[in-house]
């Protein structure tokens, strides 16, 4: 069987979650292969072949950490060109969708972003897509190229599947054109000690309807109380009361947990595109006729600030 | 100094479907100016208004309406616009939409590109850096803000992991976030000074490019099938009297989540 190869995540080091389940995915379409970006200690090398990573290329040039995006996609076209794999598979989200992107326009590929599915068929993986603001499921092939598809996390459940990888370090010529766009200072996000918005189980999340940045603190207590990740829309995170970068919907993260909360969220189209695939979704909103309502396995109507008090109190004595 | 400002007219969100032709339907949707594009379209107005000497010129590539999201643009400020319009542009892929964008770059001259986060139609982001490659250009996307000066840009964004200040010299290719700042409401005014603007339309042939590297036969990947999403089961929704918080508790339990 062919290869498929899987473009390597860290955060701080560490492999993504993501990225395991991509390995896991991989599985299913061909024998999984990795491309790991930067240096590759033994940690990294373990999680690679602890999920199945029969082989693992790795391209270590300065030039990846100083400039965007571009020195990346060389990496991956020359990768691609040198092992032809069956297809690439590349976590969505912003760095990873723009390494893709310009791999696609390097191979004259097809690109597919966002799947939510991935399944083998006839001429090529058929790839599932929740479109137009998550109202359409779409189901759609490449017909030119090496198929280069992203992925969103949580598509699958990552599975270990213990190998012993072949290492191959690869030397790639970074071409002038891609070191343009120089990255002058890195400042690192602090984490929260809560888990990842992508990869949380569940998650908390706040709207206008909270009312002020103090009552997001509720949502973290409810959330600390279950494991989860706090979470607002973006007329919360315009109003300064968190963190842009734990905004869910369109223009924020997608998120596909078993539980998602929406306290004070009207439910507006773009904030939905974020949030529907969750497994269940509970909301507390004062307003019955709140769109969320549409979209809630549980609903509440009442007030956050009465409702949220409680509910931490009732989870907390639950889980003892 | 020229500017030109990618700007996409798209079916507005809550109408969006897709034909028959496995399409998206552009046809019988109401559409309007994508509101990410408001941000790049005001990202340019602004940079000009605060002493940047330059022009700002607007390029589409869609069917004839599209020309509605040009004079939409043109209202909010800017010269003058570019519509690359085509029968054959007809189900063009995000591969062939970045090679008939990147060719009409070359055609109107730019020192800068100004270009939206995402379509709100196709939500792929992928454009933005395919045209960046296809010209050699440095990309310097998802901009949160940005300063132009001394011939060169430079932008601070949101990174998976870290914020990054990024820079590049001109020319250069940019995409804004929406949280670049609101874009402006034009006045009626200006709507009606809008009109007078030159806009031009280009043909593939103005382009040097053929009918099949575009639309549905040029391009790389085919939808399949194409559905609406069957609605979520509807769900239990109960009037707080004081003991929402122990029935939200035992609907956690019934589901495993407590
Ligand atoms: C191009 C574009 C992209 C966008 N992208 C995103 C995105 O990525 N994410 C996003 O979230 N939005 C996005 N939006 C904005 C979106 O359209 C909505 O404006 C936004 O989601 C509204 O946020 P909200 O639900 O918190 O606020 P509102 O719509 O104002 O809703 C507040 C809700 O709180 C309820 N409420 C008030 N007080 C209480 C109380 N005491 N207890 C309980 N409930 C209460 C109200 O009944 C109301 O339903 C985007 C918009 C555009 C145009
Ligand atoms: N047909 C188009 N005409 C003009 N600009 C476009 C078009 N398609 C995409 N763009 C630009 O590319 C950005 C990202 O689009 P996308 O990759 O489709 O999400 C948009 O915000 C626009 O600035």
């Amino acid at each position: 069987m062919a290869e498929v190869l899987v473009l390597v995540e860290r955060s701080d080091g560490v492999v993504r979650k993501a990225t395991l389940e991509l390995l896991t995915l991989a599985r299913r379409l061909g024998d999984p292969a990795a491309l790991v970006c930067g240096p590759a200690d033994d940690a990294v090398m373990k999680a690679l072949g602890e999920y199945g990573a029969g082989k693992v290329y790795v391209v270590d040039d300065p030039a990846i950490h100083e400039f965007l995006v571009a020195p990346k996609a060389e990496a991956l076209v020359d990768v691609v060109r040198r092992t032809s794999p069956a297809t690439v598979l590349v976590t969505a989200g912003r760095e990873g969708t723009e390494v893709a992107a310009r791999t696609a326009v390097r191979l004259d590929s097809g690109i597919i972003t966002n799947a939510v599915e991935v399944a083998p068929g006839d001429g090529g993986p058929l790839v599932t897509q929740s479109v137009l603001s998550g109202g359409w499921i779409t189901q759609s092939q490449v017909v030119r190229g090496t198929p280069i598809v992203t992925v969103l996390p949580n598509a699958v459940v990552p599975e270990a599947l213990p190998v012993e990888p072949v290492v191959e370090h690869i030397e790639v010529q970074i071409s002038d054109a891609a070191r343009k766009s120089r990255i002058v200072q890195r400042t690192p996000k602090t984490g929260t000690g809560r888990p990842d918005l992508a990869d949380a189980s569940v998650v908390v999340s706040g709207g206008r309807g909270m009312g002020s940045a103090e009552a997001f603190g509720l949502l973290e207590q409810l959330a600390d109380a279950m494991g989860g990740a706090v979470a607002a829309s973006r007329a919360a995170t315009d109003l300064g009361w968190y963190a842009h970068d734990f905004q869910i919907g369109q223009t924020g993260k997608t998120v596909a947990p078993q539980l998602y909360l929406a306290s004070g969220i009207s439910g507006a189209i773009q904030h939905r595109a974020g949030m529907q695939g969750s497994r269940t979704i509970v909301a507390i909103n004062k307003d019955p006729k709140a769109p969320i309502f549409g979209i809630t396995d549980f609903g509440v109507v009442g007030d956050a600030h009465a409702v949220l008090p409680a509910l931490i109190d009732e989870v907390r004595r639950r889980k003892g | 100094m020229k500017i030109v400002v990618l700007v996409k007219h798209v079916p507005e969100a809550s109408e969006a479907r897709y034909a028959d032709d496995l399409t998206l339907d552009r046809a019988s949707v109401d559409g309007r100016l994508s509101e990410l594009d408001e941000y790049a379209v005001e990202q340019a107005i602004s940079l000009v208004e605060k002493g940047l000497p330059a022009t700002v010129t607007y390029l589409t590539m869609g069917p004839a309406h599209a020309a509605e999201g040009l004079r939409k643009a043109l209202a909010m400020g800017g010269d003058d616009a570019v519509h690359v319009s085509d029968e054959a542009l007809h189900g063009s892929d995000s591969l062939s939409t970045s090679l008939v964008l990147a060719k009409a770059l070359e055609h109107v001259g730019f020192d800068l590109v100004v270009c939206g986060m995402a379509s709100t139609d196709a939500e792929m982001s992928v454009v933005p850096a395919m045209i960046a490659d296809r010209l050699g250009l440095p990309q310097v996307t998802f901009a949160n803000s940005l300063t132009v000066s001394d011939g060169s840009v430079a932008i601070r964004r949101d990174g998976d992991t870290a914020v990054e200040d990024v820079t590049a010299d001109l020319p250069a290719l940019v995409s804004v976030t929406d949280r670049t700042g609101e874009a402006r409401y034009p006045s009626f005014k200006l709507i009606l000074a809008a009109k007078k603007k030159p806009l031009t339309t280009l043909t593939l042939a103005d382009l040097g490019i053929t009918p099949e590297q575009v639309g549905l036969t040029g391009a790389a990947s085919a939808v399949r099938s194409a559905a609406p999403k069957p609605p979520r089961q509807a769900g239990v929704v109960v009037v707080d009297e004081g003991d929402a918080a122990t029935q939200i508790a035992d609907f956690l339990v019934t589901q495993k989540l407590l």
